[in-house]
């Protein structure tokens, strides 16, 4: 039994150094894609966050360095029980470092407290709910591409400007119809409009024309929808059958993606107004990637910001790994870094992150085009309209985060 | 009170979509006693089929409105020869199982090719626009699709339940052995039968095409709600599934108006208390 102690303290020794050693030239990295795989927002999200994440890790040129990347990718199928079991998997036994996408603000949410409680990182790109940089704020949470604020404060602003100053929302029945309603109605009666009423609906209702009466009848200029991907589709090829827009409403789509406008068809789609903050044919980088990106998908589609997202994000994490010389797997640090060090890439150009983890950068006002005005597959937008970083999103003035000093 | 008579309108439109499939349903319970699961996925590839003879072949929607239903059909037909057909001995678990599985595999096949985010599908030009009725803006493809829906289902519910055709397959599900010794091929009536059904389900699908977009999750989005309007209306009851389906659009549209965080969960509240009082649904035969 005596001599059987100094082997144990040998043993741990021997352990301890060789952890100590890994920590400073630990080169893995484990990039977890957590999305919709399989449900109504998975041609947003789904394999073509994970495709752009694997193009992220063949550009960054860190595995010629000797650094070892896996990207692995799973179905939460917009359920948060479901995102933070996979959640807790990944970071427990999968080992996972960072959470990229989380698109859909309930699952996006809850999947913030399981990183925040073990200290792992998570990139949002898909989720628009502006809680997670204010009140719910994390010091391990970036919130990438857009929010509702954001969308409130572009597409909103604009349409009361135009003379859409009543408002009748359409919102679905969760954390995110009910974050872009909350939003948006402060814009509007912030810019002197007024909001007539609201119907809240089941996410995935596949039926809107009962609710679209109800629109109808509160003769509200705007019908504002805050829901996303199907829903928001099937409300506005719906609306154009029961005539809403030629009674003279308008439509006011919250959140579109270039996936939504696709499947609507222009025909359909056409002189639709809303906010994105990413679009393939905005400069030649863009177009560069839309063409790199269309090529390896079965269906050439064009990348949707969200994807687009998980490039950019992932290509400035890279950058701060590269810049700490390994990953510490230390969460909190790693995002105090990149929070540290401006963003520059050829997606979103040149940016920052707040302290409250809110990414910067400009958000466009798009019009969708008029079949006649478009020049081929995926050639959808015009640009009408630009707000710059500093003025896009929600001001740190403003913020309830308790991460931002006042 | 405009507004209540537009929204019973309104759900009327959807109660025909649940009257078509639940029909389908109950024809393929009633002869073939499987609880056919993957009619959600027949459905969704009826629009599919309407889309892809627009797109691939150039063919337009009336067409497809028989061609599509008959393509699925001869799909349902394969799939009742080659897999179905060997569960009928066991028990009704097997078949859900095995239609809810093969449902899983059809809607991941055409997720894989079309994404989820759907194809457009235009209105046909000469059901284009709306009439007014006074108390609605009526879009004129939804009258349609009321109308075709109401025709097809009497006239299924005519052929069970008025010819000899019907007399014979009705004979069949109530002793099979007996109507095979008078000389009748009964599996070969039992695969028509569900290539029958599959066809509803199909037809549903083409008329649905242009009101919703054509994905790969459409039916599953339908499917539960559907199997609710079988169970209210008495498993394989063709009647009780036509009422109960534009009964329930009905309930659902009213829901709609009044409490519409509730209007995807009211079909199952009405189904428990139908269970509760009629097990054997509302028009039911006792065993």
């Amino acid at each position: 039994m005596k001599n059987k102690i100094p082997a144990l303290l040998l043993g741990s020794a021997i352990v301890l150094a060789a952890g100590g050693g890994a920590f400073a030239q630990d080169k893995n990295i484990k990039i977890g894609v957590l999305t919709d795989n399989s449900g109504l927002y998975s041609d947003l999200g789904g394999a073509g966050s994970t495709l752009a994440a694997q193009m992220a890790v063949e550009d960054s040129g860190l595995q010629a360095k000797g650094w070892k990347i896996d990207v692995i990718s799973a179905d939460h199928q917009n359920k948060p029980d479901i995102g933070t079991n996979i959640a807790r998997q990944w970071i427990d036994v999968d080992k996972v470092d960072i959470f990229m996408d989380v698109l859909n603000s309930g699952v996006a949410l809850a999947v913030n407290n399981v990183v925040k409680e073990k200290n792992s990182i998570m990139i949002n790109t898909g989720a628009a709910t502006s809680d997670l940089t204010n009140a719910q704020c994390s010091p391990n949470t970036i919130h990438w591409v857009y929010d509702t604020y954001m969308l409130a404060n572009s597409t909103g602003q604009a349409l009361v400007k135009a003379g859409g100053d009543t408002w009748y929302f359409l919102t679905a029945d969760y954390a995110f119809g009910a974050a872009l309603e909350r939003d948006t109605t402060a814009v509007v009666v912030k810019s002197g409009g007024k909001v007539l009423g609201t119907v809240k609906h089941p996410l995935n209702s596949s039926d809107f024309s009962s609710f679209l009466l109800q629109a109808q009848a509160s003769k509200a200029k705007i019908v504002g929808l805050a829901n996303a991907g199907g829903d928001t589709t099937n409300s506005i090829k719906q609306a154009a059958e029961f005539g809403i827009v030629k009674g003279g409403q308008r439509l006011a789509g919250l959140l579109l993606f270039i996936t939504d406008v696709h499947s609507l068809g222009l025909n359909v789609a056409q002189g639709l107004n809303f906010t994105e903050t990413f679009y393939w044919d905005l400069n030649d980088d863009t177009r560069k990637f839309g063409k790199r990106f269309s090529d390896r998908t079965k269906s050439k589609a064009q990348p949707s910001m969200v994807q687009a997202g998980v490039y950019s994000g992932l290509i400035h994490y890279f950058k701060a790994l590269e810049a700490m010389g390994g990953n510490p797997h230390d969460g909190a640090k790693v995002v105090a870094k990149m929070k540290e060090m401006p963003t520059d890439d050829p997606l979103f150009g040149k940016g920052s992150i707040r302290a409250d983890g809110r990414k910067i950068h400009p958000a466009y006002l798009f019009e969708v085009k008029k079949p006649s005005e478009s020049k081929g597959p995926w050639d959808y937008y015009k640009l009408v309209g630009t707000t710059p970083g500093d003025q896009a999103f929600r001001p740190l003035s403003e913020s309830a985060c308790p991460l931002v000093k006042k | 009170m405009q507004a209540l008579y537009a929204q019973l309108l309104v759900g009327l439109i959807n109660g025909s979509f649940y009257a078509l499939l639940s029909l389908g349903l109950a024809v393929i319970f009633g002869m073939l006693n499987i609880i056919n699961f993957a009619h959600g996925a027949l459905f969704m590839m009826g629009a599919f089929a309407s889309w892809m003879l627009l797109n691939y072949v150039g063919i337009g929607y009336f067409p497809a409105l028989i061609l599509a239903p008959l393509l699925v059909g001869i799909f349902g037909i394969i799939l009742e020869k080659t897999i179905i057909s060997r569960l009928y001995k066991l028990d009704h678990l097997y078949g859900l199982l095995l239609t809810f599985g093969l449902s899983l595999v059809i809607e991941g096949l055409f997720r894989n090719s079309y994404g989820s985010s759907g194809m457009p599908y235009r209105i046909p030009d000469i059901l284009q626009g709306a009439t007014n009725l006074g108390f609605m803006y009526m879009p004129n493809y939804r009258g349609w699709v009321v109308l075709a829906a109401m025709v097809v289902c009497v006239s299924t519910w005519a052929i069970i339940e008025k010819t000899s055709l019907g007399a014979t397959l009705r004979a069949a599900t109530e002793n099979a052995p007996l109507v095979q010794a008078f000389g009748v091929n009964v599996p070969r009536l039992i695969t028509l039968t569900y290539g029958g059904g599959v066809a509803l389900a199909a037809f549903a699908g083409v008329l649905a095409a242009p009101i919703y977009s054509v994905n790969p999750n459409m039916g599953s989005n339908f499917i539960n709600t559907v199997f609710a309007v079988v169970v209210i209306g008495g498993m394989g009851s063709i009647m009780g599934s036509i009422l109960t389906g534009f009964g329930l659009g009905v309930v659902e549209g009213l829901t709609k108006v009044f409490y519409p965080q509730a209007s995807a969960t009211v079909v199952f509240v009405v189904m428990v208390i139908v269970l509760l009082t009629r097990p054997r649904g509302l028009f039911g035969r006792a065993a």
